[in-house]
């Protein structure tokens, strides 16, 4: 309230979506939460996924929840009840989905308002939005200022970015940036993959990152533990890079041609040449 | 070897280039929500209205959905027949 009578906006909304499901949404939620956080910057990551709550285990917080999103936009408890604060990151937050209820719980402009009163205090709102066109989607854009729309590089995926993309412009809401997520590099020098080019020239859209394929992410999230927080990963250092040009820097895409000295040894040494 | 001799000479083309050609037709019909045979029906049209006040040939027609960046465009080349001139008396 006071930041809309001051006409200061402080908080930035980041709604992460995707139409098909299982490409990514919410491992890039959570990392990109994740590496904005660990720069200093003030974090909410918010689970519009009602019914389907992921965000929480992905994070590895699911065992301090109490309240969740029902519970705060239907006055059950105050949004700071609702805030979970992360086990690493002490400027990251979570409101997790409710799990027992369904998308009609929630309305868009219960989560235009939600997220009003979250921008007085946090930098960064990043939404993970549920896959789909209906209800849950649109609550989910409802309060953003950029969509962030991910793909894989694979006909479905591809096909269901490009609806939705038509449908954030649709709401006035774009033009949405496109992360592609798990690209395997080795497939696409060999023409069995859609190269992000390919991806890019089909769907007309900016790109704002570019995702390898790394096993480390199922590792990290068995554990509960964002892949930016490990150093080494290929993966994490690319969500970096997308939390970078969500804060206005300017980083070269990361060339996924690039292999780790390891990897080319450990690749040669399968192939047994 | 073989089917990197035929890839190289364009009989096997790799399934990355054949998705993304099956692709660039699929959203062109998402995007407008025209069929291909809605597409025909709509060529066929045109030429009938068309014909009504200019005489044209209906096999040059040509009638495509071009994309520039995310904005589709209907594009018609209809070519006119030479008009002959009637003599008069």
């Amino acid at each position: 309230m006071g930041a809309g009578l001051e006409g200061i906006i402080v908080g930035k909304v980041i709604t992460v979506t995707s139409g098909k499901g299982g490409v990514g949404k919410t491992t890039a939620t959570a990392n990109l939460g994740a590496a904005l956080a660990a720069t200093g910057e003030k974090v909410v990551c918010v689970d519009a996924d009602i019914g389907l709550r992921n965000l929480d285990v992905v994070l590895g917080l699911e065992n301090r929840i109490v309240y969740d999103l029902v519970d705060v936009v239907e006055g059950r408890c105050r949004l700071r009840q609702a805030l979970i604060r992360d086990k690493r990151l002490p400027e990251l937050f979570l409101i997790p989905a409710a799990q027992t209820r369904d998308k009609s719980a929630v309305s868009p402009s219960d989560m235009v308002r939600l997220c009003n009163d979250l921008r007085d205090e946090h930098d960064w709102i990043l939404i993970d939005s549920p896959a789909g066109i209906e209800r849950g989607f649109r609550n989910a854009i409802a309060p953003a200022d950029v969509v962030l729309v991910v793909t894989n590089p694979e006909v479905s995926a591809v096909r269901d970015a490009d609806r939705i993309i038509g449908l954030v412009e649709a709401e006035e809401k774009g033009p949405a940036r496109l992360v592609i997520n798990r690209i395997r590099p080795n497939m696409v020098r060999r023409g069995e993959m859609l190269s992000a080019d390919d991806v890019l020239e089909l769907l007309a859209v900016e790109l704002i990152g570019m995702i390898p394929e790394d096993e480390n992410i199922v590792t990290s999230t068995n554990r509960g533990m964002p892949i930016v927080l490990d150093g080494k990963s290929r993966a994490g250092q690319a969500f970096r890079n997308i939390a970078r040009r969500l804060r206005g820097e300017d980083v070269p895409f990361m060339n996924m041609d690039e292999e780790s000295f390891f990897g080319r040894i450990s690749r040669l040494i399968r192939s047994g040449g | 070897m073989n089917r990197f001799l035929d890839r190289l000479l364009g009989r096997d083309p790799s399934s990355a280039h054949q998705a993304k050609e099956r692709m660039k037709l699929v959203l062109i019909h998402d995007r407008t929500d025209l069929t291909p045979s809605a597409l025909d029906q709509l060529k066929d049209e045109l030429i009938e209205v068309i014909s009504r006040y200019i005489e044209i040939d209906p096999a040059a027609v040509d009638i495509q959905v071009s994309q520039e960046g995310r904005e589709q465009r209907l594009i018609a080349d209809i070519p006119l027949r030479s008009v002959r001139r009637k003599k008069v008396g």
